[in-house]
């Protein structure tokens, strides 16, 4: 990793220098825009930086340097899946004729992008058990958004006006409760037990007339799968309410056990954890759905349809009772291609070795950690495709906290686990090591992490500083809540 | 396992760590009910040779038909550094930037974005981006709703001068919230918004009124009067402006005698290929006084433990992962990707070099509306000033013309049929920079032997 | 430990009130809630005139890590905001009880405080919160 910083691209600028060659001829008519009112016309040209091409990407390439990233380092973040992103997903996606493709071209100039969104949408049914499924939402949260708006549209459309409340585990991920929020539900929560499985009893009392339906993610967030899970479909669907699965933890799972068969009606996929399309810095991502049979009609339009042999979007007018648009075309079309050609190398064999290999990883990990001395969250239960260790003991006893082990682990070379989530468990580590990671580099992160629990015993005042070797130290998040700089100005300027 | 690294040996070595039979018997805890022996509505695994010749061939059933569709989603040149830089694996597989020390390339990627988002649009603060332009103005109408101090009203002026889809996109997003929507209608002179229609509104408790410019027709609104007519009334102003248009058009910082409140816009224009519709991204800028509203990820410069300058994400605690349910929104990402293309792209044109786009656009757009004007049976909608797109009439289903230019390779526009059924059989045109001057002539050909045939 | 001033009525949602000669009552957070924000950024206080009803939120205080609404204890009508927060919201960390008061308010009945939790017994909700 480059430890040197760059400076910002403004300081970079000269008038008058430029990437010439991305300059249009000029047209014959460009005196056009003398024609335009002038209270319509632009007075002073936008601050963008005037460099050469060079500059340009020496620039860029050097601040991509400054990243951790998969291709440069193990990345264990619980939660998000960070696998391997085959290059070939990312070649083949971007074909010349895929990236010129216009959104509005008719499906007569489509037919070959619009036969791998077919097949998608087949194969995304398979693995999930699901009936039907759509590829519009772009992310994880936004098919959750769709999911909830499909819920509250299925009771609607039966005259059950009532139900508007979305029961969440307390242990879930954000998204869900504001996602129940953004659908105009109200939220509400109730406690897991001490073994990270739902309270049924909390449960029981939870469901009535007026709810609309629960949010489960299984594997859980806790890393651990819920057991009870036939239960609570039992429970929920026995109070009228429908299940919504979140398919944050479906790696673990691929191949193994399906969201439809465990009784849910409603799932979003994560294409960019389970199907490794890429996390891109904190996007692209996509988030598609999948219903059962009776939220079939309320999916989000468009979704690709066959007749014969040529395929066709679906729209509002095959759809009278879909919730509607989320995008203004049809989604995030190019990461939907990634996935596609993921699904297809990875085939039948591959996709069920996934959840095996995920899980393999997790619980060889979450060995060697607990047996180097790390305490375990939840030390009775199977890992999942990620488990937690808390650092509630080093906090106590050594004033040492997850957060100073996740920035040591930086040092040595490693992406910190996700740290401080889920919320319930203090002190905590959420780490998912991922199907893709050889046995070597698993060793070498317990390696690593002995070194720091060795560090907090003796030196813990180093972990307190970490890290040492990045581009910065910590950084200061007050001062940059407080004091706003959210765009770059002049060192010497005045503003 | 195309991407398993495990030898048999490996496997054995680690069940033996864990203290487990099989890999089997890592899934005990999962009701064997449940369990699914196989996938068999996978097809077999294909190696990478195998799906490279699948997917070109796949591909090439898309063809490379002459364009002249626009409507949202637009079709320019794209610098050779764009997506050869975007697609290193330090961006194209990195995480959202949540460990700041490891991620100061992410960081000040956006922090230089802002900078550069809020210029070009004229406003004092920008987010990390969002979905796309579509959903970027569903955002604002939320926004607008928590931003006003006094209207409780939850209703929005939306003229039908705005993008059909993104007045969809808004319905289907807010209006599970109880926001609702009125429709402004335009003036079929101009195709612009109707003032008289709009001034019945006046004295109403409305939150805001969204004015899109150069607006859905391609034609230019009074942006100025109806920024301060809407102030007047006490209204928020959301500005849906095109990025490329604003190198020559005055920035929504600008309208009037205030600015507009909130700018939001589809950023694909920005160095972002079509790609069937995305990933694209949508970008949002507002005031410094409504930055605690705004949803999203924002960058902030600062220092660190030594007080060399830094990027960190900042204003967290509007978030869901902080605020669950209070959240100003459920958006977790950006379009950490396309923010990044777009960035590398409004650095490598600059401001002449956008400029020199905008002009070419309006350019080559003008020469193509007087072509068609000149065919006979065509003719152009709406008089005034426009950008890259403009509306023609023809005297025929504009469908069966569309199919009749598409068996010669070209794309002639988009049919606005559905929409605006009142315009007759009405073409949505749009010339970009990347057409020359062969190519409209291309068109304008092929459309009167189209019209002459019938 | 979080100090407790005696001469002050407490919330179980961590706010305090103080009876000024006026008849007026102002409020803020106890010391036990800004030491959990950690340093404050940012802090919302209600217009003047904003009509409150006991229990309803009506100011925000936001932490790098955290953001949390404060809760009226009693009812009545804002009659001023504490403005020095706007640019110093760190009062709140260093003076919660003085400097850093978040609004004054004109109570809606003059009995207002008796609802409220004495030191004492606020003392034993946190105690029982540690346990």
């Amino acid at each position: 990793m480059n430890q040197t910083l760059e400076k910002s691209i403004f300081e970079y600028s000269q008038p008058g220098r430029g990437a010439f060659a991305q300059h249009p001829p000029v047209a014959d008519g460009a005196a056009v825009l003398d024609t335009l009112p002038p209270a319509l016309r632009r007075r002073t040209p936008p601050r963008l930086p005037e460099v050469s091409e060079l500059d340009a990407v020496r620039h860029f390439t050097r601040l991509s340097q400054l990243n951790f990233s998969i291709d440069t380092n193990f990345y264990p973040l619980g939660s998000c899946t960070m696998k391997y992103n085959p290059k070939a997903c990312n070649q083949y996606a971007m074909l010349p004729e895929f990236l010129a493709r216009h959104p509005l071209a008719p499906d007569t100039q489509g037919q070959g992008f619009l036969s791998c969104m077919f097949e998608l949408q087949e194969m995304l049914k398979e693995v999930t058990g699901m009936k039907a499924v759509s590829l519009n939402p772009m992310a994880g949260a936004h098919g959750e958004f769709a999911g909830v708006a499909m819920i509250r549209a299925y009771h609607r459309a039966r005259g059950d006006l009532a139900r508007n409340e979305i029961i969440v585990p307390e242990a879930a991920h954000g998204t869900n409760p504001a996602t129940a929020t953004m659908c105009g539900c109200v939220v509400k929560e109730i406690p897991v037990d001490a073994q990270g499985d739902v309270d049924l009893e909390a449960l029981a009392k939870a469901v009535g007339p007026n709810t609309a339906g629960i949010m489960l993610t299984n594997p859980s967030t806790l890393g651990v799968f819920e057991r009870k899970i036939e239960a609570v479909a039992k429970l929920v669907h026995g109070a009228g309410g429908l299940l919504y699965y979140d398919g944050a933890n479906l790696n673990a799972i691929l191949g193994k056990v399906r969201p439809g068969d465990m009784g849910f009606d409603v799932i979003h996929m994560n294409l960019h954890k389970t199907f490794s399309t890429p996390h891109g810095g904190g996007g692209p991502g996509a988030g598609a759905v999948g219903v059962s049979a009776r939220l079939e009609p309320f999916l989000p339009v468009p979704v690709v349809g066959r007749e014969g042999e040529g395929y066709r979007w679906l729209s509002e007018a095959d759809r009278p009772q879909s919730i509607g648009r989320l995008s203004a075309f049809m989604g995030n079309a190019g990461v939907l291609l990634r996935a596609y050609v993921y699904m297809r190398m990875l085939g039948r064999e591959g996709m069920s070795r996934v959840g095996e290999h995920a899980t393999l990883n997790a619980n060889y990990l979450m060995a060697r950690l607990r047996t180097a001395g790390f305490d375990l969250a939840y030390p009775t239960r199977r890992a999942s495709h990620e488990f937690i260790i808390t650092m509630k003991r080093q906090a106590r006893e050594l004033n040492v906290t997850a957060m100073d082990v996740a920035k040591r682990l930086l040092d040595y070379g490693f992406h910190a686990p996700t740290t401080y989530f889920p919320l319930l468990v203090p002190e905590c580590l959420l780490i998912e090591p991922t199907e893709t990671e050889s046995r070597e580099t698993l060793d070498a992160f317990v390696e690593s992490m002995v070194a720091i629990l060795g560090e907090a015993q003796t030196d813990a005042a180093r972990l307190k500083g970490a890290p040492y070797t990045m581009p910065v130290r910590r950084l200061d998040d007050v001062r940059a809540a407080k004091q706003l700089e959210l765009t770059w100005k002049p060192v010497n300027s005045a503003a | 396992m195309p991407f398993i690294p495990h030898t048999a040996a490996d496997v054995q070595h680690m069940l033996h760590t864990i203290g487990a039979d099989s890999i089997d018997a890592l899934f005990d805890e999962i009701p064997e009910s449940l369990r699914i022996q196989g996938l068999e509505g996978i097809p077999p695994g294909l190696s990478e040779m195998e799906i490279g010749r699948l997917m070109s061939e796949r591909a090439s059933l898309d063809g490379r038909p002459l364009s002249f569709l626009g409507a949202g989603a637009y079709e320019h040149h794209i610098p050779s550094a764009v997506w050869a830089i975007t697609t290193r694996g330090e961006f194209y597989s990195a995480y959202t930037p949540y460990q700041a020390e490891a991620s100061q390339g992410t960081l000040q990627l956006i922090h230089e974005y802002q900078t550069m988002i809020t210029s070009l649009t004229g406003m004092e603060v920008s987010n990390a981006s969002l979905y796309d332009g579509g959903s970027a103005v569903a955002e604002a109408a939320l926004m607008a709703v928590r931003a006003h101090r006094r209207s409780r009203s939850l209703r929005l002026l939306i003229p039908s001068t705005v993008n059909p889809s993104y007045r969809r996109v808004v319905q289907s997003t807010a209006g599970n919230q109880g926001v609702r929507f009125e429709t402004v209608p335009y003036l079929r002179e101009s195709g612009c918004i109707d003032p008289v229609a709009l001034e019945g509104y006046a004295g109403e408790d409305i939150t805001a009124l969204v004015i899109q410019q150069p607006n859905f027709f391609g034609q230019l609104e009074d942006v100025d009067r109806l920024t301060d007519w809407a102030h007047a009334q006490g209204m928020l102003v959301i500005a849906v402006v095109n990025p490329t248009s604003l190198a020559v058009l005055k920035p929504p910082g600008e309208w009037g005698a205030k600015g507009a409140d909130i700018c939001v816009g589809e950023g694909q224009p920005l160095g972002v290929p079509l790609s069937s519709g995305g990933p694209y991204f949508g970008f949002m800028t507002t005031r410094m006084e409504y930055v605690r509203s705004m949803p999203g990820r924002i960058v902030g410069r600062t220092v660190d433990l030594e007080g060399r300058p830094g990027y960190t994400l900042t204003l967290q605690a509007r978030e869901q992962h902080i605020r669950r349910g209070k959240a100003t929104s459920n958006i977790c990402t950006n379009q950490g990707l396309l923010m990044t293309a777009a960035t590398i792209y409004m650095t490598l044109v600059g401001p002449t070099g956008l400029a020199r786009v905008a002009e070419r656009c309006t350019a080559q757009t003008a020469a193509l509306v007087a072509a068609l004007a000149q065919v006979k049976g065509v003719r152009v909608a709406f008089a005034g000033s426009r950008f890259h797109e403009a509306v023609v009439l023809l005297e025929r289903p504009v469908a069966d013309v569309l199919r009749r230019l598409e068996s010669q390779g070209i794309l002639g526009g988009v049919d606005l049929a559905a929409d605006y059924p009142e315009l007759g059989p009405a073409l949505l045109v749009c010339a970009t920079e990347t057409k020359t001057t062969a190519d409209l002539q291309r068109f304008v050909d092929s459309l009167r032997r189209v019209l002459e045939a019938a | 430990m979080s100090q407790v001033p005696a001469e002050l009525k407490y919330a179980k949602s961590h706010e305090w009130a103080r009876l000024l000669p006026d008849g007026r009552i102002e409020i803020g957070i106890t010391d036990h809630a800004q030491q959990a924000l950690g340093d404050l950024v940012f802090v919302e206080v209600p217009e003047t005139g904003r009509v409150l009803e006991a229990g309803a939120a009506c100011a925000v205080v936001e932490s790098v890590k955290a953001a949390s609404d404060v809760y009226a204890p009693i009812a009545g009508t804002v009659v001023e905001g504490n403005a020095e927060l706007a640019a110093n919201p760190e009062l709140i960390n260093q003076d919660c009880y003085g400097r850093g008061w978040l609004m004054r308010v004109q109570p809606a009945s003059a009995t207002a405080l008796e609802a409220l939790l004495s030191p004492e017994a606020y003392s034993a909700v946190l105690a029982s919160a540690e346990a």
